[in-house]
């Protein structure tokens, strides 16, 4: 069963220790949900998992292997949401998502074209098809960003604050798809501090592996 | 076929952005006309110099133009995304570096013959001029892209890329120049042109290694 692991993952930013000895196991079709505060190191951690961010210690196990023996190979696993929405203003919404579309290719049967509708589809974007994305609010861009979820193959969404500026009824069917991407055997790892509602999905307080506020360590290397 | 797309997305992404592309030859127009004025109208003299100043011109326009390359992407959070997809990151920079190249560096030769009949150069010379653009300006793209990868993230990394990229420029500001001059007195321009050819080769290895790299390190 593929199930997307960490072990003893350590976080490094600028010289300074995020989180240390952190460990989480999401079975496939679950959800990991982060929590913490504000520089706990929520996206840090979504980053590393995504392959952007090097751990400073630790491993990482996807279906039973390392993921560093063949990153390359995990990261077509990979659906990351990350803070900026990667919206050009002179493109329309349609050219927008087409090109990530193509960027990361669909593997589903349909054609591109009507993977594409279904992806304006489900996050209500059908009818600014054609607006460029200058004219778009911050909500619309974040749905147009969350619109490549649908039309991407991969296994594992990893989401930094997905919910941002989004309404209710784009809310409702953010939880539909993440509800369908588990149904289908996929994982779904989110960093939220709205409440998403999603069913049993395991909690990682980040703060849990904060070092130590006086950390001798530290102290002996600023020497 | 990602590769395919990068090009096409840029190219599409310029072409709505037309001004941008359409500042860069103007600010190569401009500056060169600037030169009969600072050292005089003297018909001869202008057509010694004028290799020079529209080789000058032209790097100092692909500087100015290399800040839009990674920059926009990097701010968006597109270049992640690229950085992420099956597309290696190495051909994302070649892909990238070609369209920009598309976007300025075709439009400066186009521009060229411009500035060399204004400088009363001899006609004849104007085809090498030509074909050692062609040759030298893929490679002011190709070097500015590490120079704008590097300097990613970095306050300030409009006056850092000069300092970078510049000495980087010099050999092929000398065999431009050199190529235009030998035509000129009509010694053989080929060896001129073959070194030219020679460093784009390298660079056209050295900046999308170099380069990915470098969006790697900004990505983190």
């Amino acid at each position: 069963m593929p199930a997307f692991e960490g072990q003893n993952l350590a976080c490094t930013r600028a010289g300074r220790r995020i989180f240390a000895a952190l460990e989480f196991t999401v079975p496939e079709g679950g959800a990991l949900i982060l929590l913490g505060a504000n520089g706990s190191g929520k996206s840090s951690l979504l980053r590393m998992l995504a392959g952007l961010l090097a751990p400073a210690g630790g491993a990482l196990h996807w279906d039973g292997k390392a993921v560093e023996d063949d990153p390359e190979a995990f990261q077509d696993n990979i659906c990351y949401i990350g803070h900026g929405n990667a919206i050009k203003a002179v493109l329309t919404v349609h050219e927008n998502l087409a090109f990530w579309s193509k960027l990361y290719p669909p593997t589903a049967s349909e054609g591109l074209e009507e993977l594409l509708d279904r992806a304006l589809e489900t996050f209500s974007l059908t009818s600014l098809r054609d607006v460029p994305g200058r004219q778009l609010s911050s909500g619309q861009s974040r749905r147009l960003a969350l619109a490549r979820l649908v039309t991407s193959p991969a296994r594992i969404w990893l989401l930094d604050e997905p919910s941002v500026g989004l309404d209710d009824v784009s809310l409702k069917r953010l939880e539909t798809a993440i509800a369908e991407q588990r149904a289908e055997g996929g994982i779904v790892i989110a960093a939220t501090h709205t409440p998403l509602d999603i069913p049993d999905a395991g909690l990682l307080q980040l703060q849990n592996f904060a070092p130590p506020a006086f950390d001798p360590e530290m102290l002996e290397n600023s020497w | 076929m990602g590769t395919g797309s990068i090009i096409a997305r840029d190219l599409k992404l310029a072409l709505r952005q037309r001004s941008d592309a359409a500042m860069i030859v103007l600010f190569f127009v401009l500056t060169a006309a600037l030169f009969p004025f600072g050292v005089g109208p003297e018909a001869n003299q202008l057509a010694t110099i004028a290799p020079g100043v529209i080789w000058v011109t032209a790097l100092l326009a692909v500087l100015l133009s290399l800040e839009r390359l990674f920059l926009a992407d990097y701010e968006d959070g597109s270049l992640e995304l690229m950085a992420l997809s099956p597309v290696p990151l190495e051909f994302t920079v070649l892909a990238k570096v070609l369209a920009h190249w598309m976007t300025t560096g075709l439009p400066l030769i186009a521009a060229a013959p411009l500035i060399a009949i204004l400088f009363n150069m001899p006609v004849d010379a104007l085809p090498v001029l030509a074909l050692a653009m062609l040759l030298g300006t893929p490679t002011l793209s190709l070097i500015g892209a590490i120079g704008a990868a590097l300097t990613l993230g970095a306050r300030r990394g409009g006056v850092l890329v000069p300092l970078l990229v510049l000495p980087l420029y010099i050999p092929t500001l000398i065999f431009g120049v050199s190529a235009v001059d030998a035509a000129l007195l009509g010694f053989p321009v080929r060896p001129h042109l073959l070194l030219l050819a020679g460093i784009l080769l390298i660079s056209l290895v050295v900046s999308p290694l170099a380069g990915a790299a470098a969006l790697r390190q900004a990505n983190e």
